[in-house]
């Protein structure tokens, strides 16, 4: 049986206690984790210096170059995973297996998280606004004219992370060349990634002292967060909440991510369904930046219907089919859950599913394993309890609402396309903190630019800049 | 009948069938019996002194229900055997509600001082002080540890820590502060540790115990022996504290409670991978492994299911009470010839209900 271990500083570390995760077809378990108990995490966070000195030995040039080089090794190099061994395609059916994630979208993922350890230079400098690395590696010196001085807020970033798309470890990654080490805390079905990103960068020349990997549970993760001077924490709205009062934590709850059309272009929306669909659809409707909502003036039920039609074209597919778009459910007692929270959703009246028209059961199942079919919604009012909603599956809810309520109606809001040209919209949204990424034009909210910030900027959660004067040395 | 002596345990049933008999007589005695026991027993059509014979024979009983040791009055429960004696209550949970209380007159001494000959005195020694680091108010841990203690000649020092507080903390979302006030907690202990360098053993629940040890280093601070119990110990834990936490004290991890008195663990094995399993202490209490959707049924030999708690004592009758708790069913060894229980952890079908909080 395929084991993977616990990482205390680079070490590996067997538990006692492991974790079974199911395949999720035959429901049999396909891979041991060990689990760390909150107090080993707790005891190994004493020391949070070894990991950082490691990397301090390191110029950030140096680390950028690293990173680049595991770039290359992430993609197509045998790596370790636990006592074994793990080619890419091993990588892709494991992640495969444990999620559901067709083969075709495990392989995007990949692209995207190699992509940043490959542009890692353009990445930190679109975070420190083009700070020149040996700033960095020095702590102070000159930029645009003036004196900048900067100190790390912390000797380690926790980072708890999700199972739903390995696409968001693209997130973490920079803090290796920003020198603090990471305490990583996987998905409970997606222990793959974050182990494979590690043993690239090690692979590439990263100490090893600079990786910790805890699998573990609700306690183990409270621990790391509790313990690490800055955290991230990917989770539902209810786990991060609790979180909200922490500056020390990185939230990164739902994404309630929406396209807006505005007055001026609505009469045109034909225009725009293959931005509409890809934002709904893309990565299997798993991420927090694929759209839930699409916000109308008018044009509602078309548009919906529009949608639906697209729609039926996304249909299950065996998870090595190229053409594969759907994940299916590891559990598929939560696939049935999330239909039945919709369907009790439409029995408060206001809102249709206009999918269920053209497509009848949103719940099907291919070779044993359980999907949930792409469903578009109408709303009648933003005040619908649908209107709002995000799910883990391709869903969207075409809601019409009056254009001067916004972007005050959207609530907290990850991702906005904005497919308007209207001045005064634009500088509504741009203007408002409701929003976190910004896409004027045809973008699908998809579409990401990895030298923009994503829910804050890392290099300012990390690092803290100072006042600084110095008296010119003497002969200097 | 106190713990059956090493030399007999081989003929434990017959000791145990023994001492049903003689629990039985006097719990359902008019002159001896306590009230609740006198009142459940007038309204049977049969009678337990006539014709509960063996353990098994307590099965006619059905079920202890834990409501009925919620609520007043209390004194229903002691025997009129023992009225005129000096009587403790203790109570167990109560963060939300009314909690469980059981009456106590000699029972917890008697408890600890069966458990403090399972306890080396290499590791335990004789005369050294102990702290006691564990929940205190109207708690049996407090005074038991402060009695084990004394009844090896030293002296208990306690810390000030309201387990009803921490979990409301944990309930209300306040992490930061519930750490804060496990800080406040710990910042005792090493108050006294301190002040006192012959404080040899410890007490402490397993997650005060690992604060305590990300504080200070116990061989440093001179601690020879760790009495660790309270809360749920997982394998995971076990191993770590044996490695990482003891430096060479000795770690003997119990599972106790207020209904029972003390299971003793069996003596490490490294065949047993850290499992940590426990044995009642025959005849006073019997603890079995039953089948949650039929708790007639003891499952078999590494099965998992309910923990089914029998207490046997003059002070306190409990047949059949089914624990919140389970755990797998444990062969008899050596030292102790009759079952035991592995790995006791919350009943899973209760789990999202438990908090454990830090203590």
């Amino acid at each position: 049986m395929l084991h993977i271990p616990i990482v205390r500083k680079g070490e590996s570390y067997r538990s006692v206690d492991v974790a079974r995760v199911p395949h999720f077809r035959t429901r049999e378990t396909f891979v041991e984790i060990s689990q760390a108990n909150a107090g080993l995490i707790r005891r190994d966070l004493l020391d949070q210096e070894t990991g950082r000195r490691a990397l301090e030995a390191f110029t950030t040039d140096q680390l950028i170059a690293m990173s680049r080089e595991a770039a290359g090794y992430f993609m197509t190099a045998t790596l370790p995973v636990g006592d074994e061994m793990q080619s890419p395609e091993d990588y892709v059916a494991q992640l495969s297996a444990t999620t559901g994630m067709p083969h075709v979208l495990v392989r995007k993922n990949m692209n995207k998280i190699s992509g940043v350890m490959a542009e890692m230079a353009s990445v930190l400098a679109g975070l420190t606004r083009g700070l020149d690395t040996a700033i960095l590696d020095r702590g102070y010196g000159t930029h645009d004219g003036h004196a900048v001085s900067f100190y790390p807020r912390t000797s380690s970033l926790g980072v708890i992370l999700p199972s739903n798309s390995p696409g968001v470890h693209s997130l973490w990654i920079p803090s290796i060349a920003m020198k603090i080490p990471l305490v990583l805390k996987p998905g409970s079905a997606e222990p793959w990634s974050p182990y494979r990103i590690a043993q690239a960068l090690i692979k590439a020349g990263v100490p090893a002292e600079a990786f910790s990997y805890y699998p573990t549970d609700h306690g183990g993760s409270g621990a790391i967060l509790q313990n690490c001077g800055r955290g991230m924490f990917f989770g539902d709205s209810a786990s991060v909440g609790k979180y909200a009062n922490d500056s020390r934590i990185e939230l990164h709850g739902t994404g309630y991510s929406k396209v807006v059309i505005g007055e001026d272009l609505i009469d045109d929306w034909e225009k725009y369904l293959d931005v509409l669909v890809a934002s709904i659809t893309e990565n299997g409707g798993r991420s927090c930046i694929n759209a839930s909502g699409v916000w109308v003036p008018r044009h509602g039920r078309e548009i919906a219907a529009a949608l639906a039609k697209r729609f039926t074209e996304i249909v299950p597919r065996d998870v090595t089919d190229e053409q594969a778009l759907l994940a299916p459910f590891a559990n598929p007692e939560i696939a049935k859950r999330i239909s039945a929270i919709v369907d009790s959703g439409l029995r408060e009246g206001g809102a249709t599913d206009v999918s269920g028209e053209l497509r009848g059961s949103r719940v099907v199942t291919l070779n044993d394993a359980t999907y949930l079919l792409p469903t578009v919604v109408h709303c009648e009012s933003p005040d619908h309890p649908l209107a709002n909603r995000e799910f883990l599956f391709p869903f969207a809810s075409v809601v019409e609402v009056d254009q001067r309520e916004l972007p005050e109606r959207l609530g907290p809001t990850l991702v906005v396309t904005a497919l308007t040209e209207d001045p005064r919209l634009i500088e509504k949204l741009i203007a408002s903190p409701l929003v976190d990424r910004l896409n004027i034009g045809p973008i699908p909210t998809m579409k990401i630019a990895w030298d923009q910030p994503h829910e804050g900027n890392l290099f300012e959660h990390l690092y803290a800049r100072r006042a600084f004067q110095r008296v010119a040395q003497a002969g200097a | 009948m106190t713990a059956i002596p090493q030399a007999d345990r081989k003929n434990w049933k017959e000791a145990l069938d023994a001492h049903v008999r003689e629990m039985v007589a006097w719990h359902f005695s008019p002159e001896t019996g306590s009230p609740f026991w006198l009142d459940f027993a007038s309204k049977l059509d049969w009678d337990p002194r006539r014709e509960v014979k063996t353990y098994e024979d307590l099965d006619r009983f059905g079920s202890f229900e834990d409501e009925w040791l919620r609520g007043g009055p209390v004194r229903r429960w002691v025997p009129k055997g023992m009225a005129d004696q000096p009587v403790y209550v203790f109570e167990t949970g109560g963060s939300t509600g009314i909690p469980k209380s059981r009456i106590s007159i000699e029972d917890f001494r008697i408890d600890y001082e069966h458990f403090s000959g399972t306890l080396p005195d290499e590791y335990f020694p004789k005369g050294a002080d102990w702290l006691m680091l564990g929940p205190s108010g109207p708690r049996r841990l407090r005074l038991a540890v402060e009695h084990l203690a004394q009844h090896r000649g030293g002296i208990s020092f306690c810390v000030d820590l309201d387990p009803r507080w921490v979990i409301k903390l944990i309930k209300m979302g306040e992490m930061q502060m519930m750490e804060k006030y496990k800080a406040h907690v710990i910042d005792q202990a090493l108050t006294i540790l301190r002040a006192h360098d012959s404080v040899k053993c410890i007490f402490a629940t397993p997650k005060l115990l690992e604060a305590l040890c990300e504080k200070i280093s116990l061989k440093k601070a001179g601690i020879t022996g760790v009495f660790c119990g309270g809360t749920e110990m997982t394998p995971q834990f076990h191993r770590f504290a044996r490695e990482e936490l003891m430096e060479g004290a000795y770690f003997a991890p119990t599972y106790g409670n207020t209904l029972m008195g003390l299971a003793t663990h069996k003596p490490f094995d490294p065949a047993d991978n850290y499992a940590i399993i426990y044995y009642p202490p025959m005849p006073r209490a019997i603890l079995e492994v039953v089948d949650p959707d039929n708790p007639t049924r003891i499952v078999d030999y590494g099965e998992t299911g309910r923990v089914r708690l029998t207490t046997l004592t003059r002070e306190f009758f409990m047949p059949r009470f089914l624990e919140r708790d389970e755990a797998e069913r444990e062969r008899p060894c050596e030292t102790y010839p009759w079952d035991g229980v592995r790995n006791v952890r919350p009943f899973s079908r209760f789990a999202t209900s438990v908090v454990e909080g830090v203590y």
